[in-house]
């Protein structure tokens, strides 16, 4: 599993290179990766289906209790199988969607970068693992939305769909690591056997609301929905790839995954339910007002999201199943109508509703993958799509709680969801009056091969449920659920209340069709008020975040030395001062000082320089007399056995007035600009800083030494060290990792000072 | 640029015994005092003294390499040197030694390789600053 994982990053990796040396059959070589780890994985499914269970792990930061490990059961292997089997023919769509684009190879990459990450994901066996391919999967897709970065729009969604799940993300490792506290595991199946444990413990509720934070973000739930219609900036493949198969099931997979572990409690049902319900009502309801085919997909994306989330919060044996049918459902439908939309829009120009008719004599393959696929989303016999419906009502009748409620909700959303596919496939395909488009150029068979076989793919399914049931329905429930359960796919259930529910939903569906107009006049009365939605909140947020980053730097960045050094040193002396107050308090050597005459002099000197220097009008003779200071205190490091700093400080003293020389030579005369009260202030900060400095010194030098550390210095640095120089050997051995550190500050500055200087340069020119 | 005569026939021979010095200062280090800071600030008075003198870009020319450059290298063989004992299964930044007792130097080890990516830091981050000022 891990070679395999290796394989498809590497893949990703050598897509830009296998791309530019052979242009015209990358598209299909790269496909074979995807087909070849598909073929892999299927043959797997007996062994799985039999109950097995397939673990690797390497140890990756085992301190920490962090593994490369992962984990292969039904679930597992169910998401591998879509997310590799679509993955492929994305990848040959994509060779004829964006033939002759000039960044081609750099697609190929992202889009197997993306495809890498979301196995990695499924596969994890720790949640640290599965954290990390997590983050790799939202990033991927940031590159994917982003891909024609030269406009705009898709810049902002990019960006938009990335902060939405970034911050998801976010909660998610919160979540986790509380999990893993909790648990005291980060190991998937260690955690699989410890739900009691961490449904009952007090941190159960943030836990749960952190992961659900995560998994709502990803999976585009209501509120956080609204990044998903805004993605379709995305190259359609993107889309088809990320937002039907891949990426927004990455949040439902990690319900399913965690439902035998965070599951079953009431918090999990009402969350989930009231989220999944509403999402999936604002979702479909929102579709069918749209005129874009891509954006409609998205909504209907979100609705069909929405059902999933509602179904794994119900939490019966039913629900799982009829979650994971519907999943397979979608996916195949989803994407087969993605693609077609792709193929419409590469071949016409448009996707808009309006403007497309007769397509079907146009391009009858694309048609033909169209009807099954709507026929799928519909739910009409004999496609996968029927049994998928049928089992939604009976979980939805089955609910534990409020079945009427849910039951209704789900009505309604189907009932849309059959106007929906009318919408999408009625028009465009079966009007009479062919489009009459100038540049309409037939799709070459890329183009329609794709999504013809996800949707024949459907209709096979719906007529061999059996095998489906079997080999992926009940291995991948029985990851969901501790008991085993015996199910089977309904097919033929006689007069039933689902049965009628399934009527009803027709009918109502082809009412509704029939009436549409009156759904777009709908549409234009509640514009006004839906733009007040979260979407409106996102954009608020960032237009405040921008402007608190303004307000703040136009604060803290006054471009004025004279505040930068009073900031510094103001923060300087309140923390000196706390520290010294609340620390030791100040006290001193009472015995007098007993230095020596030329000692005196010396101090004399340096304050004497220190007064002139402050109180000196001219420039140049203040430089002087700080240089006076300078050496002053370089005499008395000699005089007190210190002759490396004094060393040091002459040579400071020489190259700072060769500095200072050559700052002074260019500034104007001096003259005197601040006021008394601007000078007053200075002069009570200076004196504040100095004052608390000779505190401290004061009260340093009169505590007994305690520490040993410098006698240890003196006496290992000869035989650890092989030096005889302390200070030099603490400076290179003991403690040169500070000098390290410090040497970088120097080179940082040093580069800081040459940028400053050669912009100025720059500008000036 | 200075023009004098007095100071650009001093610099000339000033500015070898500056560096000689410098490195004597770097190799003494460990034993006298001295050591790779305070060798790195005399090499650079020397340098900047010969552009005081001749100005920058004749010290340029003089110095063969550029300041920045210098920097670059100063911190990777502080780096290095650090990295040297991971080879053998000690902590980074563990003291190695080879040969013993020569004059002046005392044993070779990696804390001298770490005192001479201090020196080249330390010079020619001064330098870097010094002709940034000059030129602009």
């Amino acid at each position: 599993m891990f070679l395999s994982l290796i394989t498809a990053f590497l893949a990703a990796f050598a897509a830009p290179w296998v791309h530019r040396f052979l242009p015209r059959s990358s598209g299909g070589l790269l496909a074979v990766i995807p087909t070849a780890l598909f073929c892999y994985f299927a043959s797997n499914i007996t062994s799985i289906a039999g109950g097995e269970t397939l673990f690797t792990t390497y140890p990756w930061l085992p301190s920490l209790g962090v593994t490369l490990s992962f984990y292969l059961d039904g679930l597992s292997l169910l998401f591998s199988l879509l997310i590799l089997g679509t993955g492929a023919l994305i990848v040959i769509f994509s060779s004829g969607y964006l033939r002759g684009h000039g960044e081609l190879g750099r697609f190929y990459a992202f889009m197997l970068l993306f495809m890498s990450s979301m196995l990695g994901l499924v596969l994890a066996g720790n949640i640290i693992t599965l954290f990390i391919f997590w983050e790799l999967t939202s990033l991927s897709s940031y590159l994917l939305i982003g891909f024609e970065h030269t406009r705009e729009a898709a810049r902002k969604a990019a960006l938009q769909a990335l902060l939405v799940t970034g911050a998801g993300g976010l909660a998610l490792l919160a979540g986790f690591l509380l999990l893993g506290h909790v648990a005291g595991s980060l190991e998937i199946t260690e955690l699989l056997n410890r739900g009691d444990v961490i449904r009952t413990h007090g941190l159960y509720l943030p836990i749960l609301l952190l992961v659900l934070a995560g998994a709502f973000t990803k999976s585009a739930q209501f509120p956080f929905h609204f990044w998903l219609p805004s993605a379709m900036e995305a190259p359609t493949p993107v889309s088809a790839y990320l937002h039907s198969a891949t990426m927004v099931k990455a949040g439902v997979y990690l319900l399913a995954r965690f439902s035998p572990v965070l599951g079953g409690t009431d918090a999990w049902h009402y969350l989930l339910t009231s989220c999944g319900a509403a999402t999936m009502l604002i979702g479909v309801i929102m579709a069918v007002t749209q005129t874009d085919l891509k954006r409609l997909l998205a909504y209907t994306t979100i609705s069909s999201l929405g059902t999933l989330v509602l179904l794994l919060g119900l939490g019966t044996s039913q629900a799982a199943e009829a979650a994971i049918v519907y999943l397979i459902v979608h996916a195949l439908y989803k994407g087969a109508l993605f693609l077609v939309t792709g193929a419409v829009d590469h071949a016409t120009g448009t996707r808009d509703i309006r403007e497309l008719r007769g397509l079907l004599w146009l391009m009858p393959a694309v048609a033909v993958a169209a009807t099954l696929a709507a026929l799928s989303m519909a739910g009409l016999p004999p496609m996968l799509g029927y049994l998928g419906k049928e089992l939604l009502y009976e979980a939805k009748l089955q609910a534990p709680q409020a079945a009427a409620i849910i039951t209704g909700a789900g009505l309604l959303t189907n009932i849309i969801m059959v106007t929906a596919a009318g919408i999408f496939v009625l028009t465009p395909f079966f009007n009479k009056a062919p489009t009459q488009s100038q540049n309409f150029h037939p799709p070459p068979p890329s183009l329609w091969l794709s999504p013809l076989l996800l949707a024949v793919l459907g209709l096979i399914m719906g007529l061999y449920p059996t095998a489906v049931d079997t080999l992926l329905v009940i291995p991948a429930v029985a990851a969901m659920r501790t008991e085993s359960t015996v199910i089977e796919l309904p097919v033929w259930h006689g007069l039933n209340p689902v049965l009628i529910l399934s009527l009803v939903t027709y009918g109502a569906g082809a009412a509704l069709y029939a009436g549409r107009k009156r759904l777009y006049l709908f549409a234009n009365a509640v514009r006004r008020p839906a733009s007040w939605g979260p979407s409106r909140w996102y954009d608020l947020a960032i237009a405040g975040t921008a402007r608190l980053a303004y307000l703040q730097t136009r604060f803290l960045q006054s471009g004025y030395l004279r505040y930068y050094l009073m900031t510094v040193l103001g923060t300087a002396f309140l923390l000196l001062f706390f520290t010294l107050y609340t620390k030791s308090g100040f006290h001193w050597d009472t015995g007098g000082p007993d230095a020596l005459f030329h000692e005196w002099l010396i101090a004399v000197m340096v304050l004497a320089a220190a007064l002139f220097a402050s109180l000196s009008l001219s420039r140049l003779s203040t430089v002087a007399a700080l240089g006076v200071v300078g050496y002053g205190l370089a005499l008395i490091y000699i005089f007190f056995g210190a002759p490396d700093l004094a060393m040091t400080q002459f040579c400071v003293e020489t190259l700072s007035i060769i500095l200072f020389v050559l700052v002074l030579y260019r500034l104007p005369r001096f003259s005197l600009l601040s006021g008394r009260p601007a000078r007053i202030r200075d002069a009570l900060i200076a004196i504040g800083n100095g004052g608390v400095m000779t505190a401290l010194v004061l009260t340093a030098t009169s505590e007994p030494v305690k520490t040993r550390i410098s006698s240890y210095f003196a006496e290992n640095a000869l035989t650890q060290a092989h030096g005889r120089n302390v200070v030099n050997v603490i400076l290179v051995d003991f403690r040169a990792l500070d000098t390290l550190g410090e040497i970088t500050v120097l080179a940082v500055a040093s580069l800081g000072v040459f940028a400053l200087l050669r912009a100025r340069a720059k500008k000036d020119r | 640029m200075i023009r004098s005569l007095i100071l650009s026939t001093a610099t000339r021979i000033l500015l070898p015994l500056l560096l000689l010095y410098s490195v004597f200062l770097l190799l003494r280090g460990h034993n006298e005092p001295g050591g790779g800071f305070v060798g790195g600030l005399v090499a650079a008075t020397g340098f900047a003294l010969y552009a005081l003198a001749y100005g920058v870009s004749a010290t340029r020319h003089k110095m063969h390499v550029d300041p920045r450059v210098l920097v670059a290298w100063g911190l990777l063989i502080a780096i290095g040197s650090g990295c040297v004992s991971l080879f053998v299964g000690q902590p980074f930044m563990t003291g190695l030694w080879v040969g013993d007792r020569l004059p002046i130097v005392g044993s070779l080890g990696t804390p001298l390789l770490f005192d001479t990516g201090v020196y080249l830091t330390v010079a020619g981050m001064a330098l870097l600053i010094i002709f940034s000022l000059m030129e602009e």
